[in-house]
């Protein structure tokens, strides 16, 4: 059986990870490389990076990051942030890296997600999706849930896919950093909608809130970072519970 | 102190000898352009296996061991094998080789990814996942196999232990050829083997400890 994933997300800035509370203040939690390493070596089935400050300077230090993980880490990993045009995503998918995830710059041009596609293949291509709730609607948010688009999340997800992502990564923001479980309902309404994985993100606090995405919603994998980094949940802990709960993981 | 040096001298001369069976073990990766091989080339970096790139037919002979790796689309690949001139040689090879991915698919007659005649070493197909009975497509993930016979490139590798797998289309399960099985949606050929030839759908490189001694046990045929 297919297992359910478990994947840390680690934010990075300059070379170092940081996660910060509803995105805002940054606390660092420390190296990339090694983080990765420990999270690997504790069974965590695959691994996000998100450069959320890739200016066009710092663009090398997130080339080497790329490099220094794919070389020391025997796990699947993600890189996203500052991905504009083809060549970002050539150059990370030469340092080695498994897939690229595109948010902001796949809403301004959607026809990025199928030139990225054709080019390596729809397995590279994750779209995350940061959404938001407005009057009660779901809306696509951009940077880091601060801008709000008149784009219906459940539409844009669709879209993504009849254009060949791969994945897609949803973050409610209205969830994220509260610690008060994932957006189950949501989540449920859109996995039941794509024929592609989805991943869930936003709002884990707790071993039960991952127990109650995969019972709830039969999504494909649940990411969080800071619970994580801290050592709020352990994986090894966090699997067992949820093989004794009757879900398949590694 | 005579225990410091006595395990220093030690542990000198098994660095040796790593050094010494890194210098033996040496695979030719077939370079032919399908697909990035950083993170296969990175993963027999940190397994201090040696190897070499194979970008013309007279290559094959400097190695002892063979890799055909390969990502995206079948068809296309299998066009590219033949672009570089490579394709000639490979039902030749006696050494052991090792398919990878679309680089398994390509040891295979026929896939239905730009129905697409391939080198049939092994006169088997890959079809593509029916989402009736799969679901999500691409199977993509962790997914438990189970060996089949009794084959040298699963030693010490447990039953049911969990490999990464990225693909689409799969190679359909068949009595003589199948080493291992897996299942999504319908039992499938998660590795094949024929001889010499050996091929796996799911990524060593990325499967963690399981992933890494399939390419240990790999080098030492």
């Amino acid at each position: 059986m297919l297992a359910k994933r478990i994947i840390p997300c680690l934010d990075v800035k300059d070379g170092r990870t940081v996660k910060g509370v509803n995105f805002v203040d940054l606390r660092d939690a420390g190296d990339p490389v090694e983080l990765a390493w420990q999270y690997s070596q504790q069974g965590a089935d695959e691994l996000v990076f998100l450069d959320i400050t890739a200016t066009h300077e710092k663009r090398k230090t997130t080339i080497d990051l790329v490099s220094a993980v794919a070389r020391q880490i025997n796990i699947p990993f993600t890189i996203g942030g500052g991905i504009n045009e083809l060549a970002d995503a050539e150059i990370l998918l030469n340092a080695g890296a498994d897939k690229i995830s595109i948010n902001s710059a796949a809403v301004r041009n959607p026809k990025l997600i199928d030139d990225l596609a054709k080019s390596f293949g729809r397995q590279f291509v994750v779209v995350a999706v940061d959404t938001r709730v407005v009057n009660e609607k779901n809306y696509v948010h951009l940077r880091g849930g601060r801008d709000k688009t008149d784009i219906d999340t459940q539409d844009w997800i669709q879209e993504a896919e009849s254009r060949g992502a791969g994945e897609i990564l949803l973050t409610s923001m209205d969830h994220d950093g509260t610690k008060g479980g994932f957006d189950n309902s949501f989540l449920k309404r859109i996995n039941s909608s794509i024929h592609i994985p989805l991943i869930a993100s936003g709002g884990a606090g707790n071993v039960q809130h991952f127990l109650d995405v995969f019972e709830q919603t039969n999504v494909d994998a649940a990411l969080a970072a800071s619970v994580f980094h801290y050592g709020e949940i352990l994986i090894p802990e966090l699997k067992g519970a949820l093989r004794k709960a009757g879900t398949v993981v590694r | 102190m005579w225990r410091i040096c006595n395990f220093l001298v030690q542990r000198e001369s098994y660095r040796n000898k790593k050094r010494f069976e890194s210098r033996i073990i040496m695979i030719g990766i077939v370079n032919y352009g399908a697909g990035n091989i950083f993170s296969l080339t990175a993963a027999l970096d940190r397994l201090n296996i040696g190897y070499g790139m194979i970008n013309d037919q007279n290559a094959f002979d400097l190695y002892d061991h063979i890799i055909i790796p390969g990502v995206g689309h079948a068809g296309s690949a299998m066009n590219k094998l033949h672009e570089s001139g490579l394709a000639a040689r490979i039902d030749q090879l006696e050494q052991p080789v090792l398919g990878i991915c679309v680089g398994m698919q390509l040891l295979t007659a026929f896939s239905e990814e730009g129905n697409s005649d391939l080198l049939n070493i092994m006169p088997i197909r890959t079809l593509h996942f029916d989402k009736q009975l799969a679901g999500k497509v691409p199977h993509m993930g962790w997914n438990s196999i189970s060996p089949k016979k009794d084959s040298a490139i699963f030693q010490d590798i447990a039953d049911k232990s969990y490999f990464y797998f990225v693909h689409s289309y799969y190679i359909e399960e068949h009595p003589r050829y199948t080493a291992a099985i897996c299942h999504y949606g319908i039992d499938f050929s998660a590795a094949i083997e024929h001889n010499n030839f050996i091929g796996v759908q799911f990524h060593p490189e990325k499967s963690g400890v399981a992933g890494e001694q399939l390419l240990k046990n790999f080098s030492r045929l």
